[in-house]
């Protein structure tokens, strides 16, 4: 993953694109859970409102992103533009990420394992996403989502500990699994990614900005009912010489207690409509 | 990992190799961090100090050297542990007798001891001397911190998902979310999860109840803001102004420290994804707590509510305050 070249990002229009600050980002190390923005996004002014509040030197900025900086730019400013490029990229990632056209990129590199594996034991090594706990820059660094056990996990390396988790922001993975539900992934069993069918409604309903439709699919089956999904999750029980835990085992009771209750919960609902 | 190739038949051997023991055991000497040594053991360092020195050894306690010489503690592991007089040499830094030119191959006793080693390894930190070993390496965090974010950097101990060697590899155990994870380095990745068997990290939060985190919790409004998972990327935020007050678990044989109990809540534009959306939540049951102890009492043995009959809207009202929260807006899916 570390010193991935440009040919791995999906759509390579430019020819001379290697040169670009975007590829050069890219690779740079501790960005790889970044995905490319494609250049027409970042030029239409519309999909950056309100951007230029959160970004000093905003229009230097944002030609040093796209490569039309003017060369003779002194040194000195061009360090610290380049805080604000990286700030500005950020958040101009955050928004692509969630348009069809982002979050088909990010579902490419998912399906590549870029962002890791989950370290729950019982998870299977279930492919992650990443996520940020707040959309605000400069509050929380980016933490990893598991679709299996829904729960959030620290970066093992700790150049992704100091990534902003603003870049890829509080909804990035929840409307994925809604825009790709049949990613979701089962709460047993082994990894297996199949293949994806965007759910079209949910699409144009997220992105009404984005003018061009996703890639078309491939026909696969609308996926079943998640109502009952969490009756098949593993857990783990803790025990001592083979006798669970009297406190322990009365907990995760309950908690299971509290699962068969949502599972009747939402199959009552199911039942109605 | 080494696995024993095949038992010892000859059980008898055993009893004759081995220096009785006094049956007491003292404390464990604590110089485990004597750094790496590259190859062998040097006149300097023990067997033990050094195999607890290797990367990837970084969990191991030092077993007493005592503990070892009494064959009670051992008995039984002569049948799993081929060449066991001669890793048991090893291991104790005992001369070999003349005669060990038998052994083809210094690694395969190598294999041996380590196997030895990591079977009496899981017997000794059960013991109180062991579990006061492993407690000081828990307190220095020599384990790591749980990967949860809401877990907010809760110590870990090492566990086994079985207590035969060659099964699995070691895993951590948290005791605030009850589960357990893969060791983030790879270099673990050799460490039978034997070594430290499947018992070890229950008795420890047993025997040490003020490390355990409690089966209830309360979300403290004062201290909600700033108990905020994580760190922040560049700005920090010094927080932890207010200390909240002391904490009892009425089961004296609970967990007695204060848990962290927020649970994540998936939002997409700022708003709590519905359950019932196909990709709403479904997990969150898995890392709940109640609000009080009494609320365990309301689930009978079979896992059951005892009394049924409960308003829907106010329940689900109820665990959603338990949810982690940010910025409290209505549900849009
Ligand atoms: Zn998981
Ligand atoms: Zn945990």
């Amino acid at each position: 993953m570390l010193g991935r070249t440009v040919e791995d990002v999906s759509s390579g229009s430019d020819s001379d694109y290697s040169n670009s600050w975007i590829s050069w980002f890219l690779s740079s190390k501790g960005n790889e859970y970044f995905c490319e923005v494609d250049e027409d996004y970042i030029l239409d002014r519309f999909n950056l409102t309100g951007l230029n509040n959160e970004v000093s030197n905003y229009g230097q900025a944002l030609d040093l992103i796209t490569d039309n900086l003017d060369d003779d730019i002194q040194d000195e400013l061009r360090g610290a533009l380049d805080v604000q490029a990286r700030l500005l990229y950020g958040l101009i990632h955050a928004r692509w990420i969630v348009t069809a056209r982002g979050l088909a990129k990010m579902l490419e590199k998912y399906k590549r394992v870029e962002f890791g594996r989950c370290p729950r034991v019982l998870c299977q090594s279930q492919p992650l996403l990443p996520v940020g706990l707040s959309d605000i820059p400069y509050e929380k660094s980016v933490k990893l989502y598991c679709g299996r056990c829904e729960d959030v996990y620290s970066p093992k390396s700790s150049r992704h500990g100091s990534i902003d988790g603003a870049y890829f922001g509080t909804s990035f993975p929840h409307l994925f699994f809604m825009v790709y539900p049949n990613l979701i992934p089962p709460k047993v069993g082994p990894i297996e990614i199949p293949p994806t069918r965007p759910h079209e409604s949910e699409v144009n309903k997220r992105n009404r900005r984005t003018r061009e439709e996703p890639e078309n699919p491939e026909n696969v089956t609308e996926p079943g009912s998640t109502a009952a999904a969490a009756l098949k999750a593993d857990r783990y029980r803790p025990r001592i010489y083979g006798f669970q835990v009297h406190e322990i085992a009365k907990l995760q009771r309950w908690q299971e207690a509290v699962r068969d209750r949502q599972v009747s919960r939402l199959e009552a609902l199911e039942d109605l409509s | 990992m080494s696995r024993p190739t095949e038992g010892n038949e000859d059980e008898v051997e055993l009893a004759e190799e081995v220096i009785s023991g006094n049956g007491e055991i003292d404390e464990v000497m604590e110089e485990v961090e004597e750094g790496y040594t590259s190859s062998t053991p040097t006149s300097t360092l023990t067997w033990i100090s050094w195999f607890c020195s290797l990367p990837g050894h970084e969990y191991f306690s030092e077993v007493a050297e005592d503990f070892i010489e009494d064959d009670f503690n051992l008995t039984g592991l002569n049948t799993m542990v081929p060449f066991w007089k001669e890793a048991m040499e090893m291991v104790l830094d005992v001369e070999p007798d003349e005669d060990s030119s038998r052994i083809p191959d210094v690694s395969i006793v190598e294999a041996s001891a380590e196997l030895l080693y990591g079977l009496v390894h899981q017997r000794y930190i059960l013991t109180r001397a062991g579990l006061q070993s492993m407690v000081e390496k828990y307190e220095s965090a020599a384990f790591g911190i749980c990967p949860r974010v809401y877990c907010v950097g809760c110590n870990v101990v090492p566990c086994g998902r079985s207590d035969l060697p060659g099964i699995d590899t070691v895993k951590l155990y948290c005791p605030n979310c009850n589960d357990i994870y893969a060791p983030p380095s790879s270099r673990f990745q050799g460490v039978d999860g034997a070594f430290f068997g499947t018992t070890f990290a229950h008795l420890f939060f047993q025997t040490y109840r003020e490390l355990a985190p409690a089966p209830f919790y309360k979300l403290s409004l004062s201290a909600d803001s700033s108990l905020s998972p994580g760190r922040s990327p560049l700005s920090d935020s010094g927080n932890s102004t207010s200390r909240p007050s002391p904490f009892v678990n009425p089961n004296p044989h609970g967990g007695q420290k204060r848990p962290e109990g927020r649970v994540y809540s998936p939002r997409v534009y700022g708003f709590k994804v519905s359950e019932q959306a196909k990709s709403g939540p479904r997990m969150q049951w898995l890392r709940l707590r109640p609000q009080s102890p009494d609320e365990l009492d309301l689930v009978d043995w079979r896992g059951r509510w005892i009394d049924d009959e409960y308003d829907d809207v106010d329940e689900v009202d109820e665990e959603d305050r338990r949810m982690e929260d940010f910025d409290p807006v209505g549900d849009l899916f």
